[in-house]
């Protein structure tokens, strides 16, 4: 049992969700409520990741990080290291590669609000701040809850675009996924197979918690 | 132009057409009255800031919330005004304390609850404060959507269909309930409706749309004396509605007695006491119009007046005549030849007959003792 991978895939995993769930609420909200030109073009890259092999993406990401691209060079004359192969770049190519997994459940929530509600809010003399606050937010917060736990558990899951982009640096970039792959290469059964129930274990608790917890919101409005 | 009047002026070719003008006092409801897709809620959703009209004017009093002519457009959270919408948009995840409370935003933290609750007792809805939406029926509902557009202190009251989706019973009291709220707050009331109760009931005036223009605007009395609005006629029957007082109230005969600007008339007997004032309905097709006052009759009400204006409608063949009695207008439905054998014209007296009226004891109109 490789607890090192554990904690990195954990770090990952709540890392990831840090990132996106600000970003999702904003890009989800926006795609729910406003119209404007372009808006297909930015649902279908939104769900691009869903459908690309996840080596695609991988290469793709690689080539956007390396130390020839603007990305990558700007990042190491800030942190004096090449962002493939690092945990940061990792969680970087894990937020890119689960923004559907956070944009669409999160869309569909705001899209859920009736527009009428919305209305009667500015006419209760709330700014669009409070509105967003006090009425869709709190009205959102299921799908935020799906979206965030969604993301969790799928992060905790990916495969190619971790060995693409990260590799196999214990500590670094070496996650649950890679190392039961690492250990079944080996002939280790054993622990690959204790690894693997682990991780299936803490994704039908989250998923589970998930369940629960809009469950109840959803009593406590009914 | 008084210091709060509502000044409206919207002109737009698309999505729908409108072309619209119109002014509304303090104290007065205003009805708009039109068949549906005439634009009647776009106009609220203008005033309100919730749609933006090619061209606009919104006024009330000296502020300005929105002229497109010189690119003044306050958003609708700056706009002082209590919106009742159709499906009553309450906030699902909050109590009807809440809701009300929500939209007490202007007064102090400390005062908001206590302003949220006076407001529920004003609606009658103190025991069901910590219900939330969808724990109430459809006219609780309404009366928690009442009491939160009230909540703001609106400058302007607008109200989209407020009793379309409940019952005929329903219905009634929440109309007592409105025009009880009416008559506690003086700011200009606009009603988008296609019922003629709502009309009756509550309005002062009436603005008729059709296809987004004015086809008619003027007050209650005179709109429903009008001979010649075929409109008003499919819509909801032709018939004057007016104002009178309750004169006398005689148990003995089972009768009340009712004064108007220009006669009397009398009721089955009804709840009611001296001094009331009433909303009166007397539908055209009540009405006989005789040449000489007849005898022997069954029914109490015979008046004395002159044809004012005549109507043919083209789709019937029948005539429309109005006729003057004292300063009131009636209006009485009746066949070309009968136009013959009477003679009717213009200036000539006659006598109405008048079968029934319908009576509603909730005066409601300005002016009020």
């Amino acid at each position: 049992m490789d607890w090192t991978a554990l904690g990195v895939s954990l770090r990952l995993g709540v890392g990831t969700v840090a990132i996106l769930l600000p970003f999702g609420i904003w890009l989800g909200r926006l795609l729910a409520v406003r119209q404007f030109r372009g808006k297909v073009l930015v649902e279908a890259l939104v769900t691009v990741p869903l459908v690309l092999p996840p080596t695609v993406l991988g290469f793709y990401l690689l080539v956007t990080f390396g130390a020839r691209s603007p990305l990558g060079q700007a990042f190491q004359a800030i942190a004096g290291q090449t962002l493939p192969f690092s945990f940061e770049g990792l969680l970087l190519a894990s937020a890119i590669a689960n923004i559907p997994f956070v944009v669409q459940p999160i869309q569909r929530g705001f899209e859920a609000i009736p527009g009428d509600i919305r209305d009667a809010a500015s006419c209760c003399g709330l700014t669009p701040w409070q509105c967003f606050r006090r009425i869709e937010l709190p009205l959102a917060w299921p799908s935020l809850l799906t979206a965030a736990m969604l993301t969790f558990a799928h992060t905790l899951g990916e495969f190619g675009v971790v060995l693409m982009v990260g590799g196999n640096l214990p500590g670094e970039t070496r996650t649950m996924s890679v190392a039961i792959y690492d250990r079944m290469q080996a002939f280790d059964d054993r622990s690959a197979g204790l690894m693997a129930a682990t991780l299936l274990l803490v994704a039908v608790v989250t998923l589970m918690t998930t369940t629960m917890l809009s469950r109840q919101v959803r009593r406590r409005r009914d | 132009m008084t210091e709060r009047q509502l000044t409206v002026s919207l002109q737009q070719a698309a999505p729908i057409p409108l072309d619209v003008a119109f002014t509304c006092e303090p104290g007065q409801v205003l009805a708009i009255f039109g068949a549906s897709g005439s634009g009647k809620t776009t106009i609220l959703r203008s005033i309100a800031g919730l749609h933006h009209p090619a061209r606009a004017q919104v006024r009330v009093g000296h502020q300005i919330w929105c002229d497109t002519d010189t690119g003044v457009c306050l958003p609708p959270h700056r706009r002082a005004v209590g919106l009742v919408f159709q499906e009553y948009a309450l906030f699902p995840h909050l109590t009807a304390l809440g809701n009300v409370m929500a939209a007490s935003g202007h007064r102090p933290r400390s005062e908001r609850r206590a302003h949220a609750e006076a407001l529920l007792e004003r609606v009658h809805l103190t025991s069901l404060a910590s219900r939330r939406p969808q724990e109430l029926s459809g006219g609780e509902r309404q009366r928690v959507a009442l009491a939160r557009a009230l909540a703001r202190e609106p400058a302007v009251m607008l109200l989209d269909e407020p009793f379309a989706a409940v019952d005929r019973g329903v219905r009634r009291r929440l109309q007592d309930e409105v025009a009880a709220l009416r008559r506690a707050t003086t700011v200009p009331l606009i009603l988008v409706t296609h019922d003629v109760d709502d009309v009756v009931r509550l309005a002062s005036h009436v603005l008729v749309l059709e296809r987004g223009r004015v086809l008619a605007m003027d007050s209650v009395e005179r709109l429903t004396s009008r001979p010649d609005l075929s409109f008003l006629r499919e819509a909801f029957g032709l018939g004057s509605v007016f104002d009178a007082v309750v004169a006398d109230v005689d148990t003995e005969r089972r009768l009340l007695a009712l004064t108007f600007d220009g006669g009397r008339l009398l009721t089955p007997l009804r709840d009611s006491t001296p001094g009331t004032r009433v909303r009166v309905r007397v539908p055209a097709r009540e009405v006989i119009l005789a040449s000489a006052p007849p005898d022997g009759l069954s029914l109490h009400n015979v008046l004395a007046g002159t044809v004012a204006a005549m109507h043919e409608e083209t789709t019937t063949g029948q005539v429309v005549v109005q006729v003057a009695v004292g300063r009131l207008f009636l209006l009485a439905e009746v066949t070309r030849d009968a136009v013959q054998r009477l003679a009717l014209a213009p200036g000539r007296p006659v006598h109405a007959l008048i079968k029934s009226v319908s009576i509603d004891a909730h005066r409601t109109v300005d002016g009020e003792p």
